[in-house]
């Protein structure tokens, strides 16, 4: 599961959808792994807007990686190569192979397996 | 300035959805001056020739693209169109290297004929040499001889002149050659509900895929419409609630790899793979937000594939019970309980979705079965969101259709009074839930009980 994934994903369970605590999910004994992808500025550039940049601060500090500007990067940031290289590095070639995300609501954790997350619910979640 | 673009006779109203759809994409005002179903020639005005090449790279369905410099129903007539048309042009053209072809849609002309016609094509006054293989200047001369009803045979016997001569000057052909690429049979992963490439293709363009966007498919599967999406350079995630559709079945596959991701390689798309996850669409982790682009989904009938989603048949929540000290559905290999959904319900669960988590003026592209035994099954309709094209696809005894729907800007609502507002029935059993799925079987149990 990659970084920018994690940010547009929060629990499943439906109840949990509306509490803050909910997102982000939160990284456990996460196994990283590193994958080199062609540089595409003009995805960064679209979909910063969508990313919830408090969310990636935690995400990002859970996963070991330097601590993120405080504020999204905007207007003229976005003409920045190396912000937007390290941004396309953090949410697209960033991959979690293995570990869980916990939901800081109900404590539900999803499990990651060999890159695949798990968002299916036992019956009493659903 | 007019176009002539010559389509595909085949998938008939997708045609203009697609031309549409990619005129979207690539900025440019498309207007449709004629069009019917029974003919491969369209004319469309279009802002300039770079349009036309841009526009044409991108099309499934069609084969080129002309500049248009006459049309008639007779030859007296095409030749005063061209005289009015493009007396201007001639001159540059007068000692270049050109090509003059006829080509005759579903006709015959014989060879004295054919150089009888180009022949009286001479007034344009091109001098330069004439080279018929690969020309740097082509033009063309294409009759069309089907009858208006249909039917070619006896009524072209009658009629032994065509309905319809055009006249352009050939720019470019068109993307419609990638469909041997993406050819299932050539595809390292696929499955028995994988869509064919023609029209997976055809999908992500209707649906606006390009460079920069996100794309998701909530019922992946081998990932047809993602590896289209990805060709026309979206970033694409998927998911499934069998994650075995995607992951590949445990035998099959080698340690770790997703199945999947062999279709984006092949194809030399791997940065345009984001993610492939476990989910169901009716308990979605995705958050409520302006997050994608486009949406493109085949959801399953619940005729050749099981329509479940999670849940129990008796609507009894099972209590979490511990193994261990191991939670159940914490041990590996455990599988949630899932139930029977109704096809309809699901519909309406992902119009839901799409307007959720599209962003403005984005597309949801939406592949269901309609009109079994001639009972039209109404499109489903959301306010949020506005229909932009509906397509069929028919195969006799039923067909298919693509739904495609824009995300309205917040504050604009679609007028939904046309749409459906039936809801599916309560029941145990699929065929109890899914009213498309029993009345597929139920034609054939009266087919067989006939016989």
């Amino acid at each position: 599961m990659k970084v920018i994934t994690a940010n547009f994903v929060t629990c499943a369970v439906k109840e949990c959808k509306t509490s803050p605590t909910s997102f982000p999910l939160h990284f456990h004994d996460a196994e990283l792994e590193m994958q080199e992808l062609d540089f595409q500025p003009e995805f960064i550039r679209n979909v910063i807007p969508r990313i919830d940049w408090e969310g990636l601060r935690v995400t990002a500090n859970e996963l070991g990686f330097p601590s993120l500007p405080e504020s999204k990067p905007e207007g003229e940031a976005l003409g920045d190569e190396q912000t937007l290289k390290d941004l396309h590095r953090l949410l697209l070639e960033t991959q979690v192979m293995e570990g869980k995300l916990i939901c800081g609501n109900c404590g539900h954790e999803y499990v990651i397996k060999e890159g695949i997350a798990n968002f299916l619910l036992p019956s009493h979640l659903v | 300035m007019e176009f002539l673009i010559r389509l595909a006779q085949w998938h008939e109203s997708f045609r203009v959805a697609e031309l549409k759809a990619v005129a979207t994409v690539i900025g440019a005002d498309i207007e449709i001056i004629s069009y019917e179903d029974a003919s491969p020639y369209c004319i469309v005005k279009l802002p300039d020739e770079a349009a036309a090449r841009a526009l044409i790279a991108r099309c499934i369905l069609a084969k080129d693209i002309y500049e248009l410099w006459g049309h008639g129903t007779n030859y007296e007539e095409v030749h005063a169109d061209v005289k009015q048309r493009t007396p201007h042009l001639w001159a540059q053209y007068e000692t270049v290297q050109f090509g003059f072809d006829l080509d005759a849609y579903v006709g015959k002309r014989s060879q004295a004929k054919r150089v009888e016609i180009i022949k009286s094509f001479s007034y344009l006054g091109f001098h330069g040499p004439l080279k018929l293989k690969n020309p740097e200047n082509q033009w063309l001369i294409m009759e069309r001889y089907l009858s208006p009803s249909g039917i070619p045979g006896a009524e072209r016997e009658k009629n032994p002149e065509p309905l319809n001569i055009y006249f352009g000057r050939y720019l470019d052909k068109s993307g419609r050659g990638i469909i041997v690429d993406y050819d299932l049979k050539k595809r390292s992963y696929i499955s028995t509900t994988s869509m064919d490439a023609e029209l997976s293709l055809v999908t992500a363009n209707i649906a606006l895929a390009a460079p920069g966007k996100v794309f998701y498919d909530p019922f992946v599967g081998t990932g047809s419409f993602l590896v289209a999406a990805a060709h026309f350079g979206a970033l694409t995630m998927g998911s499934d609630i069998d994650p075995r559709s995607f992951r590949g079945k445990d035998e099959e596959r080698k340690t770790g790899e997703i199945a999947l991701l062999r279709n984006y390689k092949q194809y030399g798309t791997m940065s345009k793979f984001v993610d492939a996850f476990t989910s169901d669409l009716t308990n979605t982790p995705l958050r409520n937000g302006q997050l994608l682009d486009g949406i493109i989904c085949d959801p399953p009938y619940g005729v050749r594939e099981g329509l479940r989603v999670l849940g129990t048949r008796n609507g009894k929540v099972i209590e979490p019970v511990v193994i261990d000290g191991v939670p159940a559905h914490y041990r590996a290999g455990y599988i949630p309980p899932k139930k029977p959904y109704g096809f309809e319900a699901m519909q309406k669960d992902i119009l839901d979705f799409a307007s959720r988590t599209l962003v403005t003026n984005g597309r949801l592209a939406m592949w269901m079965p309609t009109a079994i035994e001639g009972d039209d099954l109404k499109v489903p309709m959301h306010p949020n969101l506005e229909v932009v094209s509906v397509c069929v696809q028919s195969f006799g005894n039923w067909a298919r259709q693509l739904m495609t729907y824009r995300r309205l800007p917040e504050g604009e609502v679609s007028d939904t009074s046309q749409g459906r507002n039936k809801v599916d029935k309560i029941g145990i059993t699929a065929s109890e839930v899914n009213d498309f799925r029993r009345k597929y079987f139920n034609r054939f149990q009266a087919k067989g009980t006939a016989d």
